[in-house]
């Protein structure tokens, strides 16, 4: 049976893991591959790196990383943030990424959706989309929640699977940082609207949230930060929870 | 030993060069058919779409070259597929060296299926050491339904063959090279055999 993938998410800049992270037996705590080992060996199903280096090198910097990371670890990884050609895809996946996703890009220029899709295949391409509700309707938003468009998340959702998307990334902006448990409802409508794996994004802070989410919000995947660097969870304390409640998790 | 990994434009080899090179091995890439016919064991890898892959391996003439190989070939994912006789993605003619037709998954289930799924009915050495319905990490539209030649089955919706070995030819739908620690071990068998 396919089973329900939990996905640690490191921040990075400038090939640096920037949220503090409470390891203690971290060597260096700034190095996202040894960190990326760490929840490789506790029961990670994925890992997403989210690079937010605005520097001219971070290209270079960005492959570099994504190279070291797949030197190290055995489980799938995906890298995102600020990739906007093929150009950028192909180096990424070169490097040794399992996939990319994407966002503004993604919206400033749907069709780059369908150019990454035929080249690379639907299963490299993931399409973010951050969201949050505006007068009771859910819109798309970019810069990490911070300017609104004209896009309705459900509307947008279904486009970028008819482009080509193999899975969508799905944060909700009013849920994100909360620790109150995942935007459920929206999740759940979006399960039902497109045939391609949601991963749920934004509000995890305890592990019954997980168990929603996957119930309730009918996600592939759950995706979380804090929660996981500052071991206020044990991914393996979570997945056993999960198969408790007879939802499929690898052990 | 010799290993080659058949280099054809298809993504993510490097993923599998780093593998080979965690389990102690030096792997070489390679798109030549002397070089490829010299190894000990080769993979041929893939990830991507099927007709620009099979596009490729017919321009550089391997489609020729990979049906005649005589040493142990591991295909991986796409590169299982390709080793079929058509795959329904982009209506594309395969190898042929298994004689079945590469089939979508219906709407019934979410496709790509993408994640960890089980294996099992397990019937090779290339599968030495691993229990019954471990997982393994897949990412896949298309898939090969159950045959002669199967040696593991997985079941997303439809039970369907995972792996299939015919004569020194082995193909894998899974990723080893992304599946942890029992990953790891089924490369180290193929590459072991």
């Amino acid at each position: 049976m396919l089973t329900k993938r939990i996905i640690p998410c490191l921040d990075i800049k400038n090939g640096r893991t920037v949220k503090g992270v409470n390891f203690t037996n971290l060597r260096d705590a700034g190095d996202p591959v040894e960190l990326a080992e760490i929840y490789a060996n506790n029961g990670a199903d994925e890992l997403v790196f989210l690079d937010i280096t605005a520097t001219e090198q971070r290209r270079k910097t960005l492959s570099e990383l994504v190279m070291h990371v797949a030197e190290k670890i055995n489980i799938p990884f995906t890298v995102g943030g600020g990739i906007s050609s093929v150009e950028d895809v192909e180096i990424l996946l070169n490097s040794g990424a399992d996939k990319v996703s994407i966002n503004s890009s993604a919206v400033k220029n749907p069709q780059l959706i369908n150019e990454l899709a035929a080249k690379f295949g639907s299963q490299c391409i993931v399409v973010a989309i951050d969201a949050k509700q505006v007068e009771g309707e859910w819109m798309v938003h970019l810069v990490g929640g911070k300017v609104p468009t004209e896009i309705k998340l459900f509307d947008w959702a279904k486009e970028v699977e008819n482009r080509g998307a193999g899975e969508i990334l799905f944060t909700s902006m009013d849920h994100d940082g909360t620790k109150n448990g995942f935007a459920n409802n929206a999740l759940a409508h979006l399960s039902s609207l497109v045939n391609i794996p949601i991963i749920a994004s934004g509000g995890a802070g305890n592990i019954q949230h997980f168990t929603d989410v996957f119930i309730e919000g009918k996600a592939d995947a759950a995706l979380a930060a804090s929660v996981f660097h500052f071991k206020e969870i044990e991914i393996i304390d979570l997945k056993k929870e999960l198969k408790n409640n007879n939802i499929p998790v690898r052990l | 030993m010799k290993i080659v990994i058949i280099n054809y434009g298809a993504g993510n080899i490097q993923s599998i060069k780093f593998a080979i090179k965690r389990l102690g091995y030096d792997s070489i890439l390679s798109d030549d058919a002397e070089e490829i016919k010299s190894a000990n064991k080769i993979i041929f890898p893939g990830v991507g779409e099927a007709s620009n892959a099979m596009g490729k391996l017919i321009s550089t003439g391997l489609d020729k070259v990979i049906p005649t190989l005589t040493q142990p070939v591991l295909g991986i994912c796409l590169g299982m597929q390709l080793m079929c006789n058509h795959c329904e993605e982009g209506n594309t003619q395969g190898l042929g060296i298994f004689n079945y037709d590469v089939v979508k998954f219906d709407a019934s289930q979410k496709v790509p299926q993408i994640g960890w799924n089980q294996i099992e009915n397990l019937k090779s050495k290339l599968f030495s050491g691993i229990d019954e319905k471990e997982f393994m990490y897949l990412v896949h539209s298309f898939y090969v339904p159950l045959n002669k030649e199967t040696i593991a089955t997985t079941e997303y919706g439809v039970k369907y063959a995972s792996a299939m070995q015919k004569d020194n030819f082995y193909g894998v739908q899974f990723h080893p090279e992304k599946s942890s620690t029992a990953g790891a071990q089924i490369l180290k068998n193929f590459l072991e055999l």
